[in-house]
């Protein structure tokens, strides 16, 4: 299963059409097939390729271009620990240390029970709560080592309530068709019709 | 830059320099003989200002501030300073900089001695290395295609090579991958970097991170002797030929302004290894014993002596010529000949034997009229911003590569809009603002209905099966863009049909001609893209029937000549059917083929094999043995590209020089001198000391080429287009009707592929390789028709043959046509094609 | 426009519903005064709008502080479509603030968005938000299908036959530079990340799909609602002179009670909101302050002496660094200064898009240097290395930084080098080996590594 899945090959098709050019679809889809199959397959890049019809050795450069999007298999759970500047203040590299005691294993690797990927990061947006980090990009504030093995004794138990890496926003954008504006090509329309509106007029604003 | 008429003025290292607007500061700096260090720009492409290297002070009023030189474009008044310390402390700290991963491998890098990389750090770069950590580490060289390998630990990520893929090439296979210090050039996984154009990427990268199989290792550039030359093809790409001991060993493209703008296709710049084949002919043959001794009713060919072959030949054609008239005397060929080559062998042919059957193209081309008799275009023409061009011709990406890239330019950068009037969709149809795809041998009606005649649309409301709706938006284009020039690029879309429909085409789209030139508008005019060498210097020269050197018809031009020559023919010859025809009926007593191969080329195969049994005495020369000059009674050794000097004609009409650099294998020779020789033999002295002396006589006597000096031609880099011409268009205007079509057929189209079984392919061990199976081409909606999937082997079957092979869904064919390649020996397509039908359809049977 | 109100010290803008429970919610927004602005907006010409924008004088949030209502100027007339994009890939170290409103405020943003365009003619919006940021994407990817079915995007915004626009969420995928909006632009696109060449300067003329598009961070469009219910006067009349309305901004690293604070914008020191308990409430554990970043990783750091400064724009420009991205990172005296500029240098390294040489191959090489010397394999050149380095990346290692590269991610690793150099010297020397004896006596002194 490497391919984008027939249901995920129509939630890839809504995405495309709220893009005037298929091609800006690339990230979102590629974020779809991590979803699917937990990292980014060379099948799915060639199965997007055609999608928004460029060459797969364009998907691929876009690919590789974002931490995120990974090209071979990684643990259920990233576990991503900040090391930015103000969690490093506040002790990140020991918590980094302690993360590779405890995982047995180094930044970038995997444990052997294939659930957990350990990484330190840059700053994940959190700098009030340090030292923080993500699970599947999901935050925990404040992290103790106490806390770390926790969330690690839960994750490999499951109960952690972290969906498998790959997923992220839980709610996906949807448009009605009978909502939906349209999307505006780069080589469209001219003046958009409200610019027309003159102060006296106070609108069709309801 | 130079026919700009507003110029910006602005001040280089203290000098005044005039530069053009929107120029960059790099160029404008250049050509005032400014050099500014760099790596990622180059004059082809869009800037990116990667490298940074030609980062210089430059003022626009606000005071000296660092910019790169080639983003900035000049302005009035605008100070550069390329020189100042800041300018030299930042480029030096960029060269340092790129040095840092360097692997500094230069005494075993290919690019040794010509690597700009190289040049910098002995001009600028600092000594002592202050860099002593790990360096970057990535597998060592890595094959991108079969063609080409990559060094990424060399490379230093100027974009070149992944923008010309992009941008020029149209093909990008080969792109940036990771990010920062991690960035690399690379492929998508087992996707190879299958361009036709890949070789360019070697020859602009500028550290030795692309190298060229074929040349990898052969040579260090000191070693190197070259000259500048012109390719022998169509487009005469203008090149570089470089040569050490005596071995021809690289082409590099040159930037040509009005041809190749330095760019080569793969095909040709490999090409070089077919020069050093050991299949090369090195001495004449004639017919002998197996134990090598001449013997005229021998069965084997042996190596004789000059005089020895020369005298078998003129006795041959003395013999004939006294029994049955100049007129059993017929020439094939000479396509790929040097002018100065074509000439002497049409003076040979018309003024001292006698005959006027002579034919350079093989009836894969096109009647001389429709070439010589048509206001002719130049590629500059054709690419004008905002133009229209018409594509009545074999995809040029497959017979034209560099005027597909120029074309591709046009159209992406230029805003020329191209329209397809072929059977089937071409290498530029994505690019395309219209694409008519026709039925096989219908393209006459649609022309006529673009030119504004109102066809009758067919029962389901088209023209020549395309939509009539269709046809109607393209002539309104057209009209719309009638103030740019038009440029029809005319070849032979199909070896399958015949060459009227492509001629009456032609008529139609030149119907009105003077009513789209009326008020000073540029209008109409056509570019011919034939498929042979310097299939265009033959017609000039001669090679055809009815015609003489110079553009004039045997009738026009012959009382003029025959003072130069003593005589001409008093009738029009046949073309090559009618000699193949003639010969076939035993009429033709001496065949001369000048490196022609009408069994291997001819597309009717039978009769060029009937022809060949029954012809008395064959003469050939050429490079190599081919199956048909293996049947050959004498046969002369040529010397080949690089191997002689000459002059070459170009699709434009555009004469360039071709230059010597090595000498041709054992005793073989320029065929400008043999048929001098041959001429002696007969009788004629025609006093060619050198292809100079066979130029100025040229220059004398043919109307076009008059006064037309080699100073003239070497003078400019771009050669001369000689525009003149006194040959007319006669096309008779009646459109020969196609037979209908029945539901249960496929009407074929077949072209050539840049890569095919042909002799120059298969004598370039690099390039063998790259020839795509023969496959069938069907439109999707035609299989439930044909009712197998794609890939099966099918049976396919003509009124005159079948053949199996396999069948590929390609929505590129329009449904109700079935495209195969041409000049496939293993499977060949001519077997299928009825040579005295004007199409020919196929029905498709499962097996 | 309604008089300007006298502004209580206290107010604010932009994060009022932080603090409401479902202030995320289209019910919790709406009885919140939710989407009056964009009625109000509708009522008004566009021209008008962009007219109180201007008044307003809103300086761009997202690091640059350019004039909204100026750059929104800048769409070359007569061409169309043109384009919004929401800056919301928020990366720069230190800040945290746009997370936070697109997380707890979003209809905000996307009446906002509406606006701008309503303002300018943008006829589809794209939200770009961080990769990471999975919780801002669904709580934004929600509020959106609750606008559109509430009739406030779409087709027929609060049924005006006229006025219609989609807004796209759009996602990331990790890549700091992506902030970039010419970057921001490409990865919208579907490229790689990487910053396209200026000239043009802003994607206001030559933007997405080379059409006019307005780039702007989540903040600036953040406060558009407010501006338009109040008019732009009332807003300019809050803050300094040039530095109007307030401002978001995050306090981190060693201070008690670190947090995002909404401030008046250009009156507030950093002494207030650094040492004030109703902010950061001082330094942790009674230390002593040791240098403060004042504007996210790629400003250079302050001191002691800049506490009084006020969080205004040109003051913090003329003392030499920026206020950025609203990110004031705090170090005490505990800090080993030498990791620290590590730790920020190697965030460029790593983030460099990799276009521009000096970047690329400078970042790295800095990087390398300096964990080198961490590693105590210092040289005593390698001091003067770094800063010729660095001279080479920023000719001259001024302020503002002068560039060899494309963009200003280059540059920005030379700051925390030339800053923590400049004054801990002697803590870089202690790392050398052969300087140990003397390192302890200036490290003492400079009271480090205790
Ligand atoms: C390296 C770099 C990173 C940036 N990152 C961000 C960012 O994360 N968020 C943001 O809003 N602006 C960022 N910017 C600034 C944007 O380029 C742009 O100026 C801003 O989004 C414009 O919005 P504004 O005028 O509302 O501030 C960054 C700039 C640079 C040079
Ligand atoms: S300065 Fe760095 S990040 Fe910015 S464009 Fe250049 S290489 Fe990319
Ligand atoms: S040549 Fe200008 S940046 Fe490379």
């Amino acid at each position: 299963m490497a391919r984008l899945n027939a249901a995920n090959l129509m939630v890839a098709q809504e995405i495309i059409a709220r893009y005037p050019v298929p091609r800006s679809a690339l990230i979102p889809l590629l974020h779809l097939a991590q979803e699917q199959d937990g990292y980014v397959t060379e099948d799915a890049m060639a199965h997007i390729a055609e999608l928004v019809d460029v060459e797969p050795a364009e998907v691929m450069g876009t690919c590789s271009f974002y931490e995120m999007l990974k090209r071979a298999p990684v643990g259920d759970y990233m576990v991503n620990i900040c090391n930015g500047i103000s969690c490093h203040l506040l002790g990140s590299s020991d918590l980094i240390h302690h993360a590779e005691a405890t995982l047995g294993v180094r930044p970038g690797g995997t444990t052997d029970d294939g659930k957990i990927t350990l990484e330190a990061v840059e700053c994940i947006a959190a700098c009030t709560e340090a030292p923080c980090l993500q699970v599947n990009y999901r935050y925990r504030n404040r992290v103790t080592a106490e806390a770390f093995d926790e969330l690690v004794a839960e994750l490999r138990a499951g109960t952690a309530g972290v969906a498998a890496h790959g997923n992220l926003a839980k709610v996906r954008q949807h448009i009605g068709d009978d909502r939906r504006a349209g999307v505006s090509p780069p080589d469209g329309q001219g003046e958009p019709a409200w610019m027309a509106r003159n102060p006296s007029d106070n609108g069709a604003g309801s | 830059m130079s026919e700009q008429e507003t110029v910006v003025n602005i001040t280089v290292n203290g000098q005044p320099v005039e530069a053009a607007p929107g120029e960059w500061v790099i160029a404008a700096a250049e050509r005032a003989g400014v050099y500014i260090p760099h790596f990622c720009y180059h004059p082809r492409m869009n800037s990116v200002g990667m490298c940074r290297m030609c980062i210089v002070d430059i003022d626009t009023g606000r005071g000296p501030a660092l910019q790169p030189s080639c983003m900035v474009a000049v302005s009035e008044g605008m100070v550069v300073d390329t020189t100042s310390e800041q300018t030299r402390k930042a480029q030096d700290g960029v060269l340092e900089f790129l040095l840092l991963n360097h692997p500094l491998d230069c005494p075993v890098c290919d690019k040794g001695g010509e690597c700009p990389l190289q040049d910098q750090t002995m001009a600028y770069g600092p000594g002592e290395s202050r860099f002593i950590e790990e360096k970057r580490h990535f597998e060592k060289p890595i094959p991108v295609n079969d063609l080409v390998y990559l060094d990424r630990e060399r490379c230093i990520l100027c974009d070149r090579c992944t923008r010309f893929a992009d941008e020029v090439a149209g093909d990008p296979l080969i792109t940036f991958q990771d990010r920062g210090d991690q960035t690399q050039v690379n492929t998508f996984p087992d996707l190879p970097f299958s361009s036709y154009f890949s070789g360019n990427t070697v020859q602009i990268c500028p550290v030795g991170a692309l190298t060229a199989v074929p040349y990898r290792f052969k040579a260090r550039p000191w070693d190197l002797t070259e000259v500048e030359s012109t390719f022998p093809n169509p487009m005469g790409d203008r090149v570089v030929v470089q040569a050490s001991r005596d071995q021809v060993l690289r082409y590099q493209g040159v930037d040509s302004d009005a041809v190749n703008w330095g760019w080569l296709t793969d095909k040709d710049r490999f090409s070089f290894e077919a020069v050093a084949s050991e299949l090369r002919l090195r001495a004449p043959l004639v017919r002998g014993t197996a134990l090598g001794r001449p013997d005229p009713a021998g069965s084997e060919l042996v190596e004789t002596s000059w005089g020895q072959a020369l005298r078998q030949a003129a006795d041959a054609i003395r013999a004939a010529v006294a029994d049955k008239g100049p007129q059993s005397v017929a020439v094939l060929g000479g396509a790929r000949l040097t002018n100065e080559d074509q000439y002497a062998w049409a003076r040979l042919a018309k003024g001292v034997i006698g005959t006027d059957h002579v034919d350079a193209q093989l009836d894969d081309g096109l009647p001389a009229d429709a070439v010589l008799g048509l206001p002719r275009a130049t590629v500059n023409r054709a690419c004008t911003p905002g133009g229209t061009v018409i594509l009545l011709a074999p995809d040029p990406k497959e017979e034209q590569g560099t005027l597909y890239l120029r074309l591709r330019d046009a159209i992406v950068n230029r805003g020329v809009q191209l329209i397809e009037l072929t059977p089937r969709a071409s290498g530029l149809s994505h690019l395309a603002a219209f694409r008519l795809h026709h039925r096989p041998g219908e393209a006459a009606a649609v022309a006529a209905a673009l030119m504004g005649g109102d066809i009758e649309p067919g029962p389901d409301g088209d023209i020549g099966g395309v939509p009539a709706d269709d046809v109607a938006a393209t002539a309104a284009a057209i009209a719309n863009r009638a103030d740019k020039p038009i440029t029809v690029i005319v070849g032979r879309p199909s070896l399958a049909e015949s060459a009227d429909f492509t001629v009456e085409a032609v008529a139609e789209l030149n119907r009105f001609a003077n009513l789209l030139s009326a008020g000073g508008r540029p209008g109409i005019a056509f570019l011919p893209a034939l498929h042979r060498g310097n299939v265009l210097g033959a017609l000039d020269m001669g090679l055809a029937p009815g015609l003489l050197p110079g553009r004039i018809t045997l009738a026009d031009g012959g009382p003029a000549l025959a003072e130069t020559w003593g005589s001409v023919p008093s009738a029009p010859g046949a073309d090559a059917r009618g000699i193949l025809q003639a010969a076939a009926d035993g009429q033709i007593d001496v065949l001369i083929l000048l490196g022609a191969d009408p069994l291997g080329d001819f597309p009717h195969r039978e009769l060029a094999e009937a022809a060949l049994e029954n012809a008395g005495t064959i003469i050939a020369t050429d490079l190599v043995l081919n199956p048909s000059s293996a049947r050959a009674h004498v046969v002369f050794p040529a010397a080949g590209f690089a191997e002689r000097g000459g002059t070459h004609t170009n699709l434009e009409g555009r004469v360039t020089c071709q230059r010597q650099i090595v000498t041709p294998p054992g005793t073989a020779r320029a065929d400008w001198a043999i048929a001098a020789e041959l001429a002696r033999q007969l009788g004629a002295d025609f006093g060619f000391g050198s292809p100079e002396e066979v130029w100025d006589e040229i220059t004398r006597v043919a109307p076009s080429h008059r006064g037309l000096s080699r100073e003239a031609i070497d003078a400019s880099d771009d050669g001369v287009v000689v525009a003149q011409s006194s040959v007319a268009f006669t096309a008779s205007g009646d459109t020969s009707s196609v037979p209908p079509i029945d539901a249960y057929s496929l009407r074929l189209t077949s072209a050539r592929r840049m890569y095919d079984r042909g002799t120059l392919v298969q004598h370039v061990p690099s390039l063998a390789g790259l020839a795509p199976t023969a496959v069938l081409a069907v439109n999707p909606y035609d299989f439930d028709r044909v009712g197998v999937d794609s890939g099966a082997d099918v049976q396919v079957i003509s009124n005159v043959g079948e053949m199996a092979m396999p069948v590929v869904a390609d929505p590129g064919v329009p449904r109700g046509t079935a495209a195969f390649g041409y000049n496939y020996p293993d499977l060949d397509v001519r077997a299928l094609v009825d040579p005295e039908a004007v199409v020919t359809d196929l029905r498709i049977q499962t097996r | 426009m309604n008089a300007p109100a006298p502004a209580p010290a206290d107010l604010r803008i932009i994060t009022s519903r932080f603090d409401v429970e479902d202030g995320h919610t289209l019910a919790g927004y709406e009885h919140t005064g939710g989407y009056a602005g964009l009625r109000r907006a509708l009522e008004m010409a566009p021209a008008d709008v962009h007219g109180e924008v201007r008044t307003a004088s809103l300086l761009g949030r997202g690091g640059a502080g350019f004039p909204a209502g100026v750059k929104w100027g800048f769409c070359p007339p007569g061409v169309w479509p043109r384009y919004l994009v929401v800056n919301g890939d928020e990366s720069e170290p230190g800040t945290y603030k746009d997370r936070l409103l697109m997380e707890r405020d979003p209809h905000q943003l996307i009446e906002g968005c509406l606006i701008a365009c309503y303002a300018l003619g943008l006829s589809q919006c794209f939200l770009y938000v961080r990769g990471e940021m999975a919780h801002a994407q669904e709580r934004l990817a929600a509020a959106l299908n609750e606008a559109y079915e509430a009739g406030y995007v779409g087709r027929n915004v609060l049924g005006a036959e006229d006025f219609s626009v989609d807004i796209t969420l759009h996602w990331g995928a990790g890549a700091y530079i992506v902030g970039e909006e010419t970057a921001l632009i490409e990865s919208l696109e579907g490229n790689r990340g990487m910053p396209r060449l200026k000239p043009p300067y802003f994607p206001a003329s030559i933007g997405l799909y080379g059409k006019p598009t307005i780039v702007n961070n989540v903040e600036t469009l953040a406060n558009l609602p407010w501006i338009i219910s109040n008019g732009g006067e009332a807003f300019a009349a809050m803050g300094a002179e040039s530095s109007t309305g307030t401002r978001v901004f995050a306090v981190s690293g060693h201070v008690a009670t670190p947090g995002v604070f909404e401030v008046p914008f250009g009156t507030t020191t950093f002494r207030d909101i650094i040492f004030d308990p109703r902010y950061a409430g001082g330094m942790r554990l009674g230390r002593t302050l040791k240098t403060f970043i004042p504007g996210g990783a790629s400003a250079p750091w302050f001191f002691e002496e800049h506490l009084d400064l006020p969080l205004e724009k040109t003051t913090v420009d003329q003392a030499g660094s920026m206020l950025g991205s609203g990110a004031i990172v705090v170090m005490d005296d505990t800090t080993d200064v030498v990791r620290a500029c590590h730790n920020v240098v190697r965030f460029f390294a790593r983030e460099s898009c990799g276009k521009c040489t000096p970047c690329r191959e400078g970042t790295s090489w800095l990087e390398k240097i300096l964990s080198r010397i961490l590693a105590g394999q210092g040289r005593s050149q390698d001091l003067d290395l770094l800063m010729d380095v660095c001279d080479n990346i920023s000719p001259g290692i001024n302020w503002p930084p002068r560039q060899t590269t494309i963009c200003p991610l280059g540059p920005s690793a030379v700051s925390p080098i030339a800053s923590a150099l400049e004054r801990f010297r002697g803590e870089f020397e202690a790392y050398l080996p052969e300087a140990e004896e003397t390192a302890v006596a200036v490290t003492t002194s400079a009271g480090a590594m205790s």
